[in-house]
């Protein structure tokens, strides 16, 4: 039963990293709770702009990306909001705390789930947006993989970390997005000028990808370095 | 008190909330193997002061020495902490909490997870989810989170709070059976008479401070 005591070996961090996302799929699969709320709003979103507006093809593919992002974005800070709640209900959040388990672990679980959680939706709203805005791209489609992923993650990385900083907040849905949305610009900028370069074809998407990658990595080490702060304070 | 060397010491402890002082300059030490029973009202400090052992608060002034260093997370695998809530999932059975508490402190072993829960007389094979559990059962599985990694210091509070008569006896009877093994354990409790005749020592803590240590809960009673 005594623990191994290289926990903080890499392997270990890959183990606990697994067991914690393993975990939060399967209270996720279980509750629904942050899918169900995401769906809902971005289903919302679609239809109500969808009428609000009748655009035609050509105006379609200029303003579908900021639209589609914009509600990416909003739906995400429900499932952000969701994962760290769920840590707080019985205090579990004090077991993980006082265990060899390393922060950056349990970080890494989260924003891995989060994205799985954003993911999911996407797959699913896409053929949606496609279908009410009758959305066909001119440029590189394959380049909207990348995009996605990249924009995903910019959206999750960032969301899961200002989700613990706002943690112990009294309004913490409000302060969520107060924080996230500003850091966010330089990404959603990049996201959707990149989708409407590849939906316009007027132009190329390169560098908005290569800004949206740097973004990812800068903002992903400096979430790792900074999260163990985050987690033990008071 | 002591009459071996002690495990851990701690050295004028203060700790402030804004500017709420629940430890005031605390300064104890305890030797290992024993059983320490937390006594006094609400508002005393016992919970902040079992939370600076887990090192979950971290002291505004003083130090916390543990095994010889004042670097906690260094020790937190020789620590136990169960809490007041129950640190539990209650969208998961008992055996996958364990199963995923175990997993951060590198325990991969099935049979350790089983081994307890039987310990604190819940049954491994239960598939309910913990939040179909008695008050009751969530204590004992909190208590079972606790044992996992086989932790020498135990701290404990309020363990047998919702607890029936017969299952606080039985979770005493395993308490010493374990201070018997060696493990040091901390019990933050308001029921001092099911600890009477067991534990070695009680602390008695009253605006931040601890105030009195005898070996005898009887003449306390009558403070």
């Amino acid at each position: 039963m005594m623990p191994n005591a290289a926990t903080k070996s890499s392997g270990a961090i890959a183990g606990v990293t697994w067991a914690t996302l393993a975990k939060d799929l399967r209270l996720e699969c279980r509750s629904k709770d942050a899918i169900n709320s995401m769906l809902f709003f971005s289903l919302l979103v679609v239809v109500v702009f969808s009428f609000s507006f009748d655009p035609n093809a050509e105006e379609s593919r200029q303003i579908a990306g900021g639209l589609v992002w914009v509600a990416f974005l909003f739906a995400a800070v429900v499932a952000l909001n969701q994962t760290w709640a769920r840590e707080l209900r019985n205090q579990v959040l004090d077991a993980y705390r006082v265990s060899p388990a390393p922060a950056n672990s349990l970080f890494l679980a989260k924003a891995l789930g989060n994205f799985v959680f954003v993911a999911v939706l996407e797959l699913l709203m896409t053929p949606l947006f496609v279908m009410f805005y009758k959305l066909r791209p001119l440029g590189p489609a394959w380049q909207l993989i990348p995009i996605a992923a990249l924009g995903t993650w910019a959206i999750v990385v960032n969301g899961t970390f200002f989700a613990a900083m706002s943690l112990r907040t009294r309004s913490r849905e409000i302060m969520l997005p107060l924080l996230l949305f500003p850091v966010s610009i330089p990404a959603l900028l990049a996201m959707v000028n990149a989708t409407t370069a590849i939906l316009t074809g007027e132009m190329s998407a390169k560098f908005w990808i290569v800004l949206l990658s740097t973004y990812d990595v800068v903002f992903t080490i400096a979430c790792l370095l900074l999260f163990e702060l985050v987690l033990n304070a008071e | 008190m002591l009459d071996s060397p002690p495990i851990i010491a701690i050295s004028s402890l203060v700790k402030k909330f804004g500017r709420f002082a629940a430890l005031r300059g605390v300064s104890v030490e305890f030797a290992g193997g024993r059983l320490y029973a937390i006594l006094g009202d609400n508002g005393a400090g016992k919970t902040t002061l079992l939370r600076a052992l887990a090192g979950l608060v971290h002291p505004t002034r003083g130090s916390i020495q543990i095994f010889g260093t004042t670097d906690l997370r260094a020790i937190c695998h020789e620590l136990g902490y169960m809490a007041h809530p129950s640190l539990l999932y209650d969208e998961m059975s008992g055996m996958e909490n364990l199963r995923y508490f175990a997993g951060l402190y590198g325990i991969s072993d099935d049979q350790g997870c089983a081994a307890a829960m039987a310990a604190v007389d819940l049954d491994p094979s239960l598939t309910r989810l913990v939040a179909q559990y008695s008050q009751g059962m969530r204590q004992r599985l909190s208590l079972a989170r606790a044992l996992l990694n086989d932790p020498k210091i135990l701290l404990l509070d309020e363990p047998f709070s919702n607890v029936d008569v017969r299952s606080a006896g039985a979770m005493v009877v395993l308490l010493a059976r374990m201070r018997t093994a060696g493990k040091t354990i901390f019990v933050v409790t308001h029921q001092a008479s099911l600890l009477a005749g067991v534990a070695d020592e009680f602390i008695w803590m009253e605006g931040g401070q601890i105030t009195r240590r005898t070996r005898e809960l009887q003449p306390l009673e009558s403070k």
